[in-house]
């Protein structure tokens, strides 16, 4: 059965025989390498020019949150920390409400994350598997949801929950934040399950698997870090999204609800203050999660 | 290789479980446990929304004053902007579903929210009758109707503030506490020319600035006599020709300014014209640099807007008691001072000031004596109802007009006056003071 | 044997037509109920008015003083913002590919922004830009006299603040879908290329990006409709100086107290933004209907 692997070719005679000695050889050129070289370099050069353009606004407002007032009043400004006084956060931070409304904030994450995945994610593989009249027509009909400016959309369902009583609860946030965040996570399951392929489901449907079974026990763990990545931007729409939130909540508000609609109004410092606040988290959530973002299409393969 | 492979998968994977089944369980708990954000809600807590006092640190010094004013009496004091907050009461009044008990705004909020949303509080004024209340503001109170709808508890108006370098471009022979437009704009026009070419006077231009309430309480009556009535006269036009000059010699970066405190302080500009509130911050490090002055007098005289913040009780809202409560102790002299000192926003009843005020509000409240005695009262509009918006939009329109975009003075005046008209005669407002007693809608004249 | 083999076979065939719209019927109801009693109301806000119905409404809302500037700046916005952008992303992709040392922190850096949220961004580029900001400051310590950025006497600039901030805040939800679909991009095409003598412009056209247009696809229209949406960022950093056509419908509903019209640039915005999507759709359309296609 085994078949005898060829002979490797004799080698070819190299073509300065040795016996013509002596004959240098001619100098290595170097161009290509040092041409390579340059544009290693140029390649660092605009990472990194690109980075200071993404990092250092962060850092300022870091900065502005943590000078003292006369600081912020002074011209002209320092770029480093100068005058650091931590009163503006430490104010900010024991104002009414602020640890209620971030508990408030991470629950209504959470439960956004769930009911749209629960809804999404059935919707996305069918988008990804059948090729069905109206698919076009079903995305757009989705995408409707965030072409609609925000306020246009909360005044109504305010009156409706408050004819239903679950006005200004965590329920009618999650709500109102699975609508703006269903779109996204279609599109986003949909490629992840596109991604894996469909001979596999059927290789384990042929091993005895029902439909839902092959999905659970084939698509499903292969997916997971696609579907994380949606998370990821589920959660981000639904912890920054100030105005829906505004509107539908009174005594359980979240925290953009409960801090960002008074920003405006508030001291110059207070506005850097809350500002930082409301980045930190995010900035942490992404830290933690930023393998994930570019699973969308599906688990890393190089 | 597999077998790596497949421990990093169910480690990950075993992961995620974890947080799925965290995440399940925490939104069901949650639905058990909601954090509230203000005072324990439930059984005896009066919900009262805000559009007034939304800076955090104003909030809290309310909170506390609410607190140490009634012990007994447990109140959650939400501020918020005013569009949302608004209709959330009109939601809820719409719905029979009423949760909030009172709402704490600007006359015009409560004009917006009109009589449909609010309790007859009537009866309760009558019991107030010894706090003494002006005549002025009783008659805001009915909007425009023979009743009262709200009960006023604080007010405020509009002053300039100085710092003390400005006072050396100051022109000879005038006093700084009784300035007339025009030694105003000589002022600035020194103390721009003295500062290489940079204006030294702002305005609260910005999105949320209170500009116009100038043009309305302040510039119109003063060149004009009027509001409604004078709107495209001859006068009018001086009036704008006047603003015109005026805004050469302001910081542009006044079309971003909300509150003329942030801008002082900075030392961006060194006089301004702003509401009392959102000037209090400006003296506070170095109140000996700073000057509270009367805004200037016009041919007409010296007209000032004064501003009423009142509390209402939602229509058809639970323990009506308990809110009429809340209304008696924020009417209290005491409580009255409280506000004083810590917020900058005058009393509604009859309260002689103490002597020992924060620097900063004695300058302002001298200010507002100063300002009262031998000034010529405006008020903002009666009767609009839900028109008062689109009403202050006409000024904020002739201003982007004639001011910024240098549109013919008269032609935008006539334009805009179809405008008003026509919202006038729809609210079937008749006139108020500085305008004199009309018999029906109001005549832009 | 036949007879038995044939009844399932029908059975799920019936099962396999029905299957794909009893998946998505979950997210229809939700949608429904949840969006479609609102965009009813909408309209039916829209066409009802205090004066007038619809054509008095249309009438205020284009009567109003910004209402042409607006549109005219959202338009500037999506078409001249997002091309930068997009090529700004194919670049960063490009970049991250290339296994430069640090890319995991670069990567993480780039993806910052998709977390800050539009007020906070709007907080962020006001704090550079102002006054007496960071910029002037920094100008000032060159000897530079400070520049009137946001003044709206100078329209460039403020036009550039929004568009500096608008292009760090959203490039990087851009990015991380592009980065994405290349992940499950082989090499073997683009190495192949290069071996057959493509320079690098020749495979960056007629290899990288056509491989890519799935998901430029995806990125194109979600970006441009949430372009559409911008306006928090702009009336951080100019006030009223710069309208945008979201800031007509806030201005009608909070500003003005008038649903109706509000509803109407409100539908007026969401018509506008889904005429794009259906554009890109077609304009994108690869003959083969499924994502990512079979080889």
């Amino acid at each position: 059965m085994s078949i005898a692997p060829p002979a490797p070719p004799a080698p070819p005679a190299p073509p300065e025989a040795p016996a013509v000695a002596a004959e240098p050889l001619p100098p290595v050129d170097r161009r290509p390498l040092r041409r390579r070289r340059m544009i290693r370099a140029g390649q660092q050069v605009a990472a990194i020019a690109l980075t200071l353009f993404m990092g250092v606004p962060v850092y300022l407002i870091a900065l502005a949150a943590f000078s003292s007032r006369a600081e912020l009043n002074r011209f002209p400004k320092a770029l480093w920390p100068r005058d650091v006084s931590i009163d503006t956060m430490r104010t900010f931070l024991h104002s009414t409400g602020v640890v209620p409304s971030f508990i408030n904030s991470v629950e209504v994450g959470i439960a956004t994350l769930i009911v749209s995945l629960l809804i999404g994610a059935p919707a996305g593989y069918a988008i990804a598997r059948y090729a069905f009249r109206g698919r076009d027509g079903y995305q757009l009909f989705l995408l409707t949801a965030r072409s609609l400016p925000v306020v246009v959309l909360s005044i109504p369902l305010a009156t409706m929950f408050l004819r239903l009583n679950i006005y200004d609860s965590v329920l009618a946030v999650t709500l109102v934040h699975a609508v703006l965040a269903l779109p996204t996570t279609v599109l986003i399951t949909a490629s992840v399950f596109v991604a894996v392929p469909a001979e596999l489901e059927e290789a384990g449907m042929v091993f005895g698997c029902t439909r839902f079974g092959a999905f659970r026990k084939v698509v499903l763990p292969l997916s997971v870090p696609g579907v994380a990545a949606s998370s990821i931007f589920t959660f981000v729409l639904s912890w920054n999204e100030v105005l829906a939130a505004a509107i539908l909540t009174l005594n359980n508000r979240t925290l953009p609800a409960q801090v960002l609609t008074t920003l405006p109004y508030s001291p110059v410092e207070f506005r850097f203050a809350g500002g930082f606040a409301m980045v930190v988290p995010s900035l942490v959530f992404i830290l933690l999660m930023r393998r994930y973002l570019t699973n969308m299409w599906g688990a890393t393969i190089r | 290789m597999s077998n790596q492979h497949q421990t990093s998968g169910i480690s990950r994977r075993s992961l995620l479980r974890f947080g799925a089944t965290v995440g399940v369980t925490a939104p069901l708990l949650a639905a058990c446990s909601q954090s509230t954000t203000g005072a324990k809600s439930g059984g005896g807590t009066v919900n009262l929304l805000s559009t007034q006092h939304t800076p955090t640190t104003e909030a809290d010094a309310f909170r506390q004053i609410l607190k140490q004013a009634d012990s007994s009496l447990s109140v959650n004091f939400t501020p918020g902007e005013a569009s949302p907050t608004i209709s959330q009461i009109q939601a809820q009044v719409q719905a029979n579903n009423v949760k909030t008990n009172a709402f704490l705004g600007t006359h015009g909020d409560l004009a917006t929210l009109g009589p449909n949303m609010l309790e007859d509080v009537t009866s309760l004024i009558g019991e107030l009758g010894s706090a003494g209340f002006s005549a002025d503001n009783l008659t805001l109170t009915k909007l425009g109707t023979s009743k009262n709808y709200y009960v006023p508890v604080e007010q405020a108006t509009y002053v300039l503030a100085v710092n003390k370098k400005a006072l050396d471009w100051l022109p000879s022979g005038a006093d700084v506490n009784s300035l007339t437009y025009d030694q105003l704009l000589a002022w600035m026009q020194a103390g721009k020319a003295a500062n290489g070419g940079k204006p030294i006077f702002g305005l609260p231009a910005g999105p949320k600035g209170l500009l116009h309430r100038f043009t309305q309480g302040y510039l119109y009556p003063s060149f004009t006599g009027g509001l409604v009535t004078t709107f495209k006269s001859a006068d009018a036009v001086t009036a704008w020709q006047y603003f015109k000059n005026l805004w050469s010699v302001t910081a542009p970066s006044s079309t971003n300014v909300d509150f003329m405190q942030d801008p002082l302080s900075a030392g961006q500009v060194l006089v301004g014209w702003d509401h009392v509130a959102r000037l209090v911050n400006a003296p506070k490090d170095k109140p000996d640099d700073w000057l509270m002055v009367p805004a200037p007098k016009g041919p007409k005289g010296r007209g000032y807007l004064a501003i009423l913040n009142g509390v209402g009780i939602v229509k058809g809202s639970p323990d009506q008691d308990r809110t009429k409560q809340l209304i008696k102790d924020l009417v209290k002299p005491e409580v009255q001072l409280s506000i004083v000192r810590q917020l900058a926003f005058f009393p509604t009843v009859k309260a002689t000031l103490p002597s020992d005020l924060p620097p900063a509000v004695r300058l302002e409240s001298d200010a507002v004596t100063k300002t009262q005695s031998g000034g010529m009262l405006s008020l903002p509009s009666v009767g609009m109802g839900a028109n008062d918006a689109k009403f202050t939009k006409v000024f904020q329109d002739c201003f982007t007009g004639i001011v910024l975009n240098n549109a013919d003075i008269q032609q935008t005046l006539t334009t805009q006056g179809q405008t008003m008209q026509q919202l006038i005669t729809d609210s079937k407002a008749p006139c108020w003071v500085p305008d004199p007693k009309s018999s029906g809608p109001c005549q832009v004249g | 044997m036949v007879a038995t083999e044939v009844r399932p076979a029908r059975r799920s065939a019936l099962g396999r037509a029905a299957a794909p719209y009893a998946l998505l019927l979950p997210s229809v109801l939700f949608m429904l109920a949840l969006f479609g009693w609102p965009v009813i109301s909408a309209v039916q806000q829209a066409f009802t008015g205090t004066h007038g119905g619809a054509t008095q409404n249309w009438h205020d809302m284009v009567a109003e003083p910004h209402f042409w500037q607006s549109v005219r700046n959202t338009l500037l916005l999506v078409v001249v913002l997002i091309p930068v952008q997009f090529v700004l992303a194919v670049a960063m992709a490009l970049l991250l590919r290339e296994r430069l040392p640090g890319r995991g922190f670069y990567f993480y850096v780039w993806s910052v922004p998709l977390a800050v949220s539009d007020l906070a961004a709007g907080l962020v580029w006001l704090s550079i830009f102002t006054d007496n900001g960071y910029l002037n400051s920094a100008l000032g310590w060159f000897g530079v006299n400070p520049v009137e950025w946001l003044s709206y006497q100078n329209a460039s600039t403020m036009f550039l603040a929004v568009f500096l901030a608008e292009l760090w805040r959203a490039t990087s939800l851009v990015l991380i879908i592009l980065v994405s679909g290349m992940q499950m991009m082989p090499r073997d095409y683009e190495e192949a290329a290069e071996v057959f003598g493509a320079s690098f412009w020749q495979r960056l056209r007629h290899v990288t990006l056509p491989l890519m247009r799935p998901s430029i696809q995806v990125a194109l229209i979600l970006r441009t409709i949430l372009a559409f949406q911008a306006f928090a960022v702009a009336q951080a950093l100019t006030g009223n100086e710069f309208p945008l056509l979201v800031g007509q419908t806030y201005l009608w509903f909070a500003g003005l107290n008038d649903p109706h019209v509000a509803s109407a640039v409100a539908l007026v915005v969401l018509g506008v933004s889904m005429l794009t999507a259906i554009g890109y759709l077609v304009m994108l359309r690869r003959p083969d209907r499924s994502q990512g296609g079979e080889r």
